[in-house]
């Protein structure tokens, strides 16, 4: 395809004007130019390229409707449709950072609205208009609890998703910032544990809500803890399962960070998503990313446009606050279509049927012989199972038999939970799909 | 006058946008389910809005934006270019859309597309591995400098410096400084680049990593480059290229033949994945075969059996995100390179820097060029004489609005006194090229015809000029409860 856009008579205008006979005469001074590439293929017109792309697809197995009942840390969701076709709006996909808010008005009023919807579901005061994705924001949240508190370590829960803890290690390598885990003991994180690891050179304690494993922190008593030693309360809370837990505001945290692709995002094998950020009031001035704040003209009209920009790095260079610059406006943007679509009451319903299609499903797997929850705590949408046998072989034996993706082997993670498959539920499994599942594991444990 | 309202404001109490499926097991109250404490009280105030009430409020708030599809937009060092319809149906198909923990061998076509992607990117840029795990450009950066530090830790070396040039995009020593680095700045020559005399002074045994724009802010080939590099490795110190004006050399000069050690490519410039309003970008980071074990994330590789899989490398700087990466991006990616393939991206390179240079011809005797020689695939001219006359680049800016044009990048790079950087990219036509400069050339008659209407710009737009600082001052950021802006 060639995309370029004068005909040839019109170059040949332009080369007359800037006074040269080819643009390879403009190139004189890079050395060592190549004739081509040959390792990229020949460009292919519109029809190939979609033959050659598709036939990729049809390459890919995909579990299908009701059949992946893998969560850990992205969640099958169903969207609304209005979403795809809104984000999908040129206006929206082919503009850029609102450099120029007179002209950016839609992008900017969106922002400001995903920022509210994200404080209010918080529960705090204020947010940003994205991150990354969840693991990156939590890093970053670490990062600013450093920066606001002058301390220079970190506590976090055991609990966290792997990845999470790997990005924060990542992260923190950089300041040299010294990272302690509060081991998780019966899928929770125990608040002797938190307590043990907190001093006067902790920053901030994480904790994840739900955790990795599915199960409900108690988010207080953690709140409680990190305040006595005069750190930082960080939560990184599912924003869809906010719908329905009490919020991090509510229960003592000072920054909220999660990642919004519970709220309909495709899975679309890891990314990309978006990350959030809400903060109490006071640490506004130290927050990473984008900030669209409300402004007047001369007229007196309202506006939005970004704000506090002097924490930025295109201002404040290596004292910026972060390194961020382009992040995932339009992912944003469809996790605020999808909380409008839903609205107040939908958010909660959807919330609620996860719950309980989750315990029904929990209720059901445990009457296969040999099938116990883990853990016995409070969940959301996500439970582990011991099984009576290795998890790998039994996903493999159920994949094979049923198409069915019955969870994720913990193995993966933890040599010690090779037994443990944690399955999750969300309100896309009927009854039905359920019962396949049950089917399937009954016969893969026989 | 009435407000653009916020969907906060055309709600209702009642209104409904979506329906879910009945549940067909059994309900039971949450308190069997959930311990009271964990229970939100109210819910969030969210909107109550039905569907249309959605679709008309974005619809309409859309329209406000200026965008690549509607206008010509030259934001210098972003690379506005057409972002073709085909790739986005391309990562569309369904059958993309798996959980990134996919068995294996269920995401045969994803991994071989992602493999053939990594391919592709070490041929353009001359690099032996790739990763495309980084979030975005930025990311990228701080990867690549994540890699040097475990590449000179691994030689036994805790080395503390990043030298960077003045004309630099922010991101570099933000970048540096979150990988722990001390930031030193070297000074552009008059010629608007980095002088071998002058690196040379800030190049010593302490210094990790020289990390270079080229062509750089200013639109200019560093010509110095062979040399440049010389003096880098000279120390023992590594190269980086901060890829972000790429769509200058793809498929005329590769990075790694000139000595850069480690590239990071941004997916949504060069290789014209939407930018989204501002993201979601990607930014793979490319690196010679001495790096290529300290990759962040996951590299896709070919087995013996023909199968594709994801192996960590062996001394992984670790992860910078969760998960893989942005797939959903990766694969229009993927697809605009298989479109155009090696020659299509040379005739782009070539067309862009044809654009620029267009663009320059026409307006140097109007805007003093900052260094007045052929540019790369962006100019960058100066207002300073527009200044004297009363009017700034960021009047000249506003005012291009009122013509129907976004304006290119002004004030940056930081070292030109009132900079307009602009990039035509090389889907511009020479139609909309010449518009563009005589708009220009006719907001610079303007300044001394009618100075304030070059001032108070823009007159055409939804809102006028916005008063930012008060904005800062006393920041509002969120819509209240109560539904009080002020």
């Amino acid at each position: 395809m060639d995309w370029t856009g004068s005909s040839p008579d019109e170059r040949r205008q332009m080369l007359a004007a800037i006074g040269v006979d080819s643009v390879e005469a403009l190139l004189a001074a890079i050395p060592r130019c190549v004739e081509g590439l040959p390792g990229i293929p020949d460009g292919l017109d519109e029809a190939s390229l979609l033959r050659h792309v598709s036939d990729l697809a049809q390459r890919n197995r995909p579990a299908g409707p009701g059949k992946c009942f893998i969560g850990a840390g992205a969640y099958e969701h169903a969207a609304p449709a209005v979403v795809e076709a809104l984000i999908s709006r040129g206006e929206f996909s082919t503009t850029y950072t609102p450099y120029q808010p007179e002209v950016s008005q839609g992008t900017l009023i969106a922002g400001f609205e995903f920022q509210t919807l994200i404080a209010r579901l918080t529960g705090l005061d204020v947010a940003n208009s994205s991150m990354y994705d969840g693991a990156s924001a939590a890093a970053e949240a670490a990062l600013l609890a450093i920066r606001y508190t002058g301390r220079t370590a970190v506590v976090v829960s055991g609990a966290m998703h792997p990845e999470w803890l790997c990005v924060l290690r990542t992260y923190l390598s950089g300041v040299g910032a010294e990272i302690r885990i509060a081991a998780s003991e019966y899928g929770r994180t125990p608040l002797g544990q938190v307590e043990a690891c907190l001093d006067g050179n902790v920053a901030c304690f994480l904790i994840q809500q739900p955790n990795f494993l599915g199960q409900l922190e108690d988010l207080r008593a953690a709140a409680e803890a990190a305040h006595a030693a005069g750190s930082l309360f960080v939560a990184a809370c599912n924003p869809l399962a906010l719908g329905i837990l009490a919020s991090p505001g509510e229960c003592g945290a000072d920054i909220a960070v999660g990642d919004v692709q519970p709220l309909g995002i495709p899975l679309s094998f890891g990314g990309p998503y978006a990350g959030y950020m809400a903060v109490r009031e006071p640490l506004v001035r130290q927050m990473p990313g984008r900030l669209v704040g409300m402004a007047r003209d001369a007229q007196g009209r309202r506006g939005f446009t970004l704000t506090l920009q002097t924490r930025e790095q295109h201002i404040r260079r290596e004292r910026a606050t972060s390194n961020i610059c382009t992040n995932q406006a339009l992912v944003a943007l469809a996790a605020t279509i999808y909380l409008c679509a839903l609205g107040k009451h939908g958010l909660r319903e959807v919330a609620r049927h996860n719950v309980v299609r989750a315990h029904r499903a929990a209720e059901r797997l445990q009457e296969i012989p040999g099938v116990r929850l883990a853990f016995d705590g409070p969940y959301f949408n996500e439970f582990v199972l011991r099984l009576p046998r290795k998890a790998r072989d039994v996903c493999r034996h159920v994949r094979e038999r049923s198409g069915i993706w019955p969870g994720l082997d913990l193995g993966r993670f933890w040599p010690d939970m090779a037994d443990c498959l944690m399955v999750c539920v969300t309100e896309t499994k009927t009854r039905e799909d359920v019962e396949a599942l049950r089917a399937a594991l009954e016969d893969a444990l026989q | 006058m009435t407000d653009i309202p916020l969907i906060f404001e055309i709600s209702q109490p009642g209104r409904r946008g979506w329906q879910l499926p009945a549940l067909d097991v059994e309900d039971a109250p949450l308190e069997e389910m959930l311990p009271a404490g964990q229970v939100r009280a109210e819910p969030a105030e969210l909107p109550e809005v039905t569907e249309l009430d959605v679709v008309r409020h974005f619809t309409r708030i859309s329209a406000l934006n200026m965008c690549i599809d509607t206008t010509f937009y030259p934001l210098g060092s972003c690379t506005m270019k057409y972002n073709p319809r085909v790739t986005e149906k391309c990562a569309r198909l369904p059958a993309f859309d798996l959980h990134p923990y996919a068995p294996t061998e269920c995401s045969q076509g994803t991994l071989e597309l992602l493999h053939g992607l990594q391919q592709m990117l070490c041929e353009l840029c001359g690099m032996h591995a790739f990763t495309l795990h980084p979030a975005a450009g930025a990311q990228g950066e701080f990867a690549g400098i994540l890699v040097a530090r475990a590449w000179h830790e691994a030689r036994g070396e805790r080395r503390s410096k990043v030298v960077i040039p003045d004309s630099a995009h922010g991101t570099n020593p933000a970048s540096a400084r979150l990988g722990g680095y001390q930031v030193v700045t070297v000074r552009s020559d008059g010629r608007g680049r980095t002088s071998p005399s002058a690196l040379r002074e800030v190049m010593d045994g302490d210094v990790a990593l020289f990390m270079l724009t080229n062509p750089n802010t200013l639109g200019l080939f560093e010509d110095g480059i062979l040399e440049i590099a010389e003096i880098v490795h000279d120390v023992g110190a590594l190269l980086y290229l901060d890829g972000a004006n790429l769509n200058a050399l793809a498929g005329i000069v590769r990075p790694g033949d000139l000595g850069f050690d480690i590239v990071h490519v941004n997916t949504h410039k060069t290789l014209s994945t939407p930018h989204g309003g501002g993201g979601p970008g990607a930014g793979p980071v490319g690196v010679t075969e001495r790096l290529a074990d300290f990759l962040p994330g996951w590299v896709v590789e070919k087995g013996v059996d023909n199968g594709f899989r994801l192996r960590r490398p062996e001394r992984s700087v670790g992860q910078l995100r969760s998960f893989f990466g942005s797939t959903g991006v990766l694969i229009r990616a993927y697809a605009y390179l298989r479109a155009l393939g090696g020659r299509g991206l040379r005739e782009n390179s070539l067309t862009a820097i044809l654009n620029a240079n267009y663009l320059r011809s026409r307006l140097r005797e109007t805007f003093a060029p900052h260094v007045d020689e052929p540019c790369m695939h962006e100019c960058v001219l100066s207002a300073k004489s527009q200044k004297k006359r009363g009017a700034r680049a960021l009047d000249i800016a506003k005012r291009l609005l009122d013509y129907g044009f976004h304006p290119p990048t002004v004030y940056f790079p930081l070292i030109v006194e009132e900079a307009l950087m602009i990039e035509p990219t090389e889907t511009e036509s020479k139609t909309t090229l010449d518009a563009f400069v005589d708009a220009l050339l006719a907001i610079d008659r303007e300044i001394d015809e009618c100075p304030d209407v070059v001032r108070g710009a823009p007159h055409s737009t939804p809102v006028g000029r916005l008063d930012e600082v008060s904005a800062a001052r006393r920041p509002v950021l969120t819509m209240p409860v109560n539904g009080a802006m002020e």
